[in-house]
């Protein structure tokens, strides 16, 4: 009998798409009646033809594996392999559709960090409440709550409403609390992705922190060099199955050199929007346009081009839409929207799609993130902080310049000029 | 040997405070299969009450935070409805108000009634609003509709202070019949949160939901003995169109404040009976369609 904190046999989770028309991404009730309704007086073959096609999607299919109590295993895959997936159900929030998860010890999650601050309240009441949301109880809140304070660097602040705070107190409080939990078991997504590079440094050193103290980790990152520093073992998952389960650095190795296998176009609804986006206008998809032998993965030097789907509910004016790219770390390096573009976007009711073309933007090869987000004048309407990402690998441009001996991210077009 | 049929306090404390611990250690083994999240619902209820606590006096906190304007409008929404009541149904209409003066008459009802409709009004939108936390973290769904149905009972504890004042305005004294007050309060109660379980479930399930709650509200005032008696009711339309009336819930609560506060009323035992069935109905059902749809709750939100 192994001494396993984590063991999943055969887990599979089924969505169902719906391909049908202008807004029906929730079910109104108003539909459903006038469906039923029409159906009494309607032959059943030509209602058929109405109905919205469901189209069954597998985002994890027959998942197995198993972790051993007190190991730090990380999970690494593609945009849409199914990592989101897999530690949603890790957590309970969804059901899973076959399969079972054996779990033992007190389970932590931490998709997200801060979730359920309310701004209206003060830094120490926000303690309490996301403390229970986290699940500890109001003992050892109390105990640790020093600590929590200390480690958020916000003693002055702790009765001032949080929606006072400048973002970086608002998240340092937001991860202290978050990483003072004590569970047998923490699963971690990408939470790290967001802060100043010191904070991050500060998060990441708790974090192995907690993985040295007995504790089983699971952490999902883009950032491989955090996978490395942090786990033994990975997991890398594509599309929706187990790839290869083994040492991490075998796992990082076999993630950076397969590129071939995401398809081009990737649908956005599996992924998590920002919570005020008031979602008038949705993101559908993303797909690559550029012309490289791979999707996603882009040759040093080479326009990065995709198009964004969305999709507009009703007339909507002065809309913009924003990129953002993030690098490794997590910094924004490059900020972008169509707001300055002529002339003005006015939607109407429909689909759109978007193509955006960065003509000149080379990157030192590396994996970087996009943030994609859509306003109009109402205020933000749809927002991905983490819609994708690119591979950016070495061509003979980038050994030109030798970018590897490089630390920044971006190489400008500069213009040298000798004189004596 | 013969047990002695009650078991005296302390030694069932022994017995069931050991079993309950090895419940709970139990737990640290949890499985979760496919179509199999039912086993530990209770259990599991019972281990989020701490944040059932915290979410409720979160809301409570937030409410009542920026301004004195929150507890004034628990006391100045029922207070004002009362003031334009009294005189249309009491002053112009001149109907029947049991023996008690028409504005306590008005204001003991309101007192559930308002409850009743902000709890239907907040936690119908409890789980939109909080479908951040839905989609993040696991925890058992009925505390948020359960969280918004207390803090509507904070308003309804608030607002019950004004009605002591308007009883010493009128020098009237309750008598003992005040001691079933809470009886009612909790039949009240019920009924707000078998109505909600329904109302957030369905609202999470089909977005346009929402528009009907309010005409729910408000269609409810009418057919609730609010602004006018249950008396007037089966005086004007009989005894079998006061049986169906009797079918609101609210009807067998309202009466029974009144009756506690001295309406000369005979006791009503059939509407509260009727209100008592239809409660019972409500939360049985509420729970089972809240359970069915609670595990989808994360997906379509």
């Amino acid at each position: 009998m192994s001494n396993y904190a984590i063991k999943v046999e055969a887990l599979g989770k089924k969505y169902l798409l719906r391909h049908q028309g202008v807004g029906r991404r929730y079910v109104a009730l108003r539909d459903v009646l006038a469906e039923k309704a029409s159906a009494l007086f309607r032959r059943p073959p030509s209602a058929a033809g109405d109905r919205p096609s469901l189209e069954e999607f597998w985002a994890l299919k027959d998942v197995s594996f198993e972790v051993k109590s007190g190991a730090a295993v990380g999970i690494i895959g593609r945009n849409g392999a199914g990592k989101s997936t897999l530690l949603k159900l890790l957590s309970r929030i969804t059901e899973p559709t076959t399969g079972r998860i054996r779990l033992r010890g007190r389970v932590a999650s931490l998709l997200e960090v801060g979730t359920g601050f309310h701004p209206e309240l003060t830094g120490r009441e926000n303690i309490y409440l996301n403390g229970a949301i986290l699940g500890m109880n109001r003992a050892e809140i109390k105990t640790k709550f020093d600590e929590i304070v200390e480690f958020a660097e916000v003693e002055r602040f702790l009765d001032t409403p949080v929606k006072r705070y400048s973002s970086g107190m608002y998240m340092r409080l937001a991860f202290a609390v978050a990483a003072h939990l004590e569970p047998e078991i923490l699963i971690v997504d990408e939470v790290l992705a967001v802060g100043d590079m010191e904070f991050q440094k500060k998060c990441l050193g708790k974090m192995e922190d907690v993985s040295k103290g007995g504790r089983t980790v699971l952490f999902v990152s883009h950032n491989m060099d955090a996978i490395l520093r942090m786990c033994s073992q990975a997991i890398l998952l594509k599309q929706g199955s187990v790839a290869f389960l083994g040492p991490a650095r075998e796992a990082v190795g076999r993630y950076t050199q397969e590129h071939t296998s995401q398809p081009a176009k990737m649908v956005l609804a599996q992924a998590t929007p920002a919570p005020y986006a008031r979602r008038g206008i949705i993101f559908d998809s993303v797909e690559w346009s550029s012309a490289t032998p791979a999707p996603w993965t882009l040759p040093f030097g080479e326009p990065i081009a995709f198009s964004i789907s969305f999709e507009c509910l009703k007339n909507t004016r002065f809309v913009a839409l924003g990129l953002a790219l993030y690098a490794p770390s997590g910094t924004e390096i490059a900020s972008t929207s169509s707001i300055g573009s002529k002339p003005e976007i006015h939607l109407a009711r429909g689909r759109y799609t978007m193509n955006v073309i960065y003509q000149s933007l080379k990157l030192v090869p590396n994996t970087y993130t996009f943030g994609i987000g859509i306003k109009s004048e109402a205020g933000c309407e749809d927002h991905f902080p983490k819609a994708f990402t690119v591979d950016v690998v070495p061509s003979p441009d980038s050994s030109r310049f030798q970018t590897d001996t490089f630390e920044g991210y971006i190489v400008p077009d500069v213009i040298y000029e000798l004189a004596q | 040997m013969r047990l002695p049929r009650r078991l005296p306090p302390l030694i069932s404390a022994f017995v069931f405070v050991p079993l309950l611990a090895k419940c709970l250690t139990q737990m640290q083994e949890l499985t979760i299969e496919a179509g199999k999240s039912e086993r530990h619902y209770w259990l599991d209820l019972w281990r989020y009450r701490e944040l059932f606590f915290f979410l409720s006096w979160r809301d409570i906190l937030v409410r009542y935070k920026q301004t004195v304007i929150g507890v004034l409008w628990a006391v100045l929404k029922p207070l004002l409805t009362m003031i334009v009541f009294t005189v249309v149904f009491g002053k112009l209409a001149r109907m029947s108000s049991e023996g008690m003066p028409y504005a306590v008459f008005v204001y003991v009802a309101m007192l559930p009634w308002q409850f009743f409709s902000s709890a239907l009004a907040e936690a119908s939108n409890s789980l939109i609003i909080n479908a951040n936390m839905i989609s993040r973290i696991y925890f058992p769904r009925l505390i948020i509709p359960a969280s918004a149905v207390i803090v509507c009972f904070v308003d309804f504890l608030i607002s019950a202070v004004i009605l002591v004042g308007l009883l010493a305005w009128y020098h009237d004294l309750p008598s003992l019949r005040v001691l079933l007050l809470p009886v009612f309060t909790l039949l009240a109660f019920l009924a707000s949160f078998g109505i909600s379980l329904w109302l957030a479930a369905l609202n999470v399930k089909y977005r346009d939901f929402r528009f009907i709650v309010p005409f729910i509200v408000q269609f409810g005032l009418y057919v609730s003995p609010v602004g006018y008696s249950t008396t007037t009711v089966r005086e004007k339309a009989g005894d079998l169109a006061c049986h169906i009336y009797a079918l609101n819930p609210m009807v067998g609560v309202v009466n029974g404040f009144r009756w506690a506060f001295g309406s000369n009323a005979p006791f009503d035992t059939f509407s509260l009976l009727a209100s008592l069935a239809v409660t019972t109905l409500l939360i049985i059902s509420g729970i089972k369609y809240f359970r069915a749809t609670e595990k989808a709750f994360a997906d379509i939100i």
